[in-house]
């Protein structure tokens, strides 16, 4: 106890909170990039053309099927052979915004689809182009509807990017085992790699919850007056 | 007025197939400015079917509709080729001729407001200061203005109604479509959404009602159509449909309907 305090803390700790700093990039840049990805994915695969329908339907299918560690492997490791370089950071993200991508597409369609039918036709019975649907309903309320799994996503993300250890990106279990290496204080720090793990996703599940509530219409209207109306209409 | 205006809305042999089950068999109808024209009929006649294929919620299989003159499908007689107008025409059409539904189908995200709002922003193209007098002008006209900030899941049947009303009145149409807009309703709900359809007849809105509400028809329509079998298999001033003299199978039918 004495040495985790007053050794391991002030030692390496901001050592730690730099992987971590890493760790919340790669978090954050995938999540931009696998929603969108994610997002384009599912209204392809909702598309009518088949053409376009089975390359998509496919993708999805194998990354679903294959471990997130072997997909960063493979692009980091193989595809410079097929010409393409990218950094450890960058292979670490093209990896986890793909797998990302592959599991939000299916969110995504799910959500889609359950957009009222009855909505969809009222839309285009005021003469809606197909876009104009798509933009002004469905596309709102199936993303509203996705923001609680979306959050959830966020949070495994978080964690799943310590797999890109192994792809030497210096992110927060890196560091950690730079320390270790250095101190053989595995305990220590392993503990230490928790907390932060834990605060991160703690903070994070905190600010998405807000930004849900925050985003729902039905609590952004005006509250007070409601029930007040209500009353009366009711008493007549 | 000099002499009869075009009629706003012509329909002449009309199909529609679903899965092998001829649903419409040749709908002829014609509408009038002012027109006020009911759709009357056994369930699982077309009705329904006869209004989503004038805005082409579903593609009809024959036949042809002019709206104003412009043709939205039509058919070549003698080489057997049926065509339909291009998106954008149908959009536009559409635009002029609103359709209310059974279930309202308000937009669930947004509020009173913005419902009306939407489509004359979205596909008229109207400003937005523009579309929000407009829509307060029409939420007004079916009492609804006082609600204008709420959302849909705090209305209840009656006022999403008037609301779905509004909506359309907003896209300024030349002809509105109803389809059984009272029957999801409480009984005791029917009548204010009926009163503002009355309100409209006495403005001289041309509608084309779908309801299973004789005693409305009788007080409000010019025209009625007896819908059986995938046809229109009488027609009538709403006089005559409810006189003495009435088609017998009209009597059958309102005998059943209630009478
Ligand atoms: N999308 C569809 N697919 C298959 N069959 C359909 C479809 N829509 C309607 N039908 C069938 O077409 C027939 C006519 O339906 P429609 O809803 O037009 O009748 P309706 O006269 O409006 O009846 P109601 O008074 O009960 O509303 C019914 O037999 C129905 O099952
Ligand atoms: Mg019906």
């Amino acid at each position: 106890m004495y040495n985790f305090f007053f050794y391991a803390v002030p030692e390496h700790f901001p050592f730690l909170l730099q992987g971590a700093l890493v760790t919340v990039e790669l978090s954050l840049i995938s999540m931009l990039l696998g929603t969108l990805l994610g997002f384009f994915l599912a209204v392809g695969r909702l598309s009518a053309r088949r053409a376009l329908r089975w390359p998509l339907d496919a993708f999805v299918e194998v990354v679903r099927d294959t471990p997130l560690i072997v997909q960063l492997l493979l692009i980091y490791f193989s595809l410079p052979e097929a010409g393409i370089v990218l950094s450890a950071f960058w292979a670490g993200i093209a990896g986890l915004t793909l797998n990302l991508a592959a599991y939000l597409s299916e969110v995504f369609r799910a959500a889609i689809v359950a957009v009222d039918k009855g909505q969809r036709e009222a839309a285009i019975s005021l003469g809606m182009s197909p876009v104009a649907v798509y933009c002004r309903v469905i596309i709102p309320q199936a993303a509203l509807a996705s923001l609680p799994t979306l959050g959830g996503y966020f949070i495994a993300l978080l964690k799943d990017c310590s797999l890109v250890s192994f792809i030497s990106v210096n992110e927060l279990l890196r560091h950690a085992t730079i320390v270790i290496s250095d101190t053989f204080d595995s305990m220590d720090t392993y503990i230490m790699v928790a907390i932060i793990y834990f605060m991160m996703s703690f903070i994070s599940a905190r600010i998405i919850r807000y930004v849900e509530v925050w985003l729902t219409p039905s609590n952004r209207r005006a509250t007070l007056s409601v029930p007040l109306t209500m009353d009366k209409e009711g008493a007549r | 007025m000099t002499g009869p205006k075009p009629p706003v809305l012509t329909v002449r042999q009309l199909r529609k197939t679903f899965q092998g089950n001829a649903v419409l068999r040749g709908v002829d109808l014609s509408l009038h400015e002012g027109e006020i024209a009911c759709l009357i009929g056994p369930s699982g006649t077309g009705k329904s079917t006869i209004l989503r294929c004038l805005n082409f919620l579903e593609q009809p299989d024959g036949g042809e509709i002019t709206f104003f003159g412009q043709y939205l499908c039509a058919e070549d007689g003698n080489s057997n080729i049926f065509r339909i107008a291009p998106p954008r025409v149908l959009q536009a059409a559409r635009a002029r001729m609103p359709m209310v539904f059974q279930h309202f189908n308000l937009f669930s995200h947004r509020t009173v407001m913005e419902n009306v709002v939407e489509g004359q922003v979205v596909v008229l193209r109207r400003g937005r200061a523009e579309a929000r007098d407009r829509a307060r002008d029409c939420l007004a006209r079916v009492g609804m203005l006082e609600r204008a900030d709420f959302y849909p899941d705090q209305l209840s049947g009656g006022q999403k109604q008037r609301v779905a009303i509004a909506r359309a009145l907003a896209m300024s149409p030349a002809l509105i479509l109803f389809d059984e807009p009272t029957s999801a309703l409480d009984p005791q709900l029917v009548q204010e959404v009926q009163g503002v359809i009355r309100d409209l007849s006495a403005e001289g809105m041309t509608m084309l009602i779908v309801t299973h509400e004789m005693r409305f028809v009788r007080s409000i329509a010019h025209t009625v159509h007896f819908c059986e079998g995938g046809r229109i298999a009488e027609s009538g001033a709403a006089a005559d449909i409810f006189g003495p003299n009435a088609p017998p199978r009209i009597q059958t039918f309102m005998e059943v309907a209630h009478g």
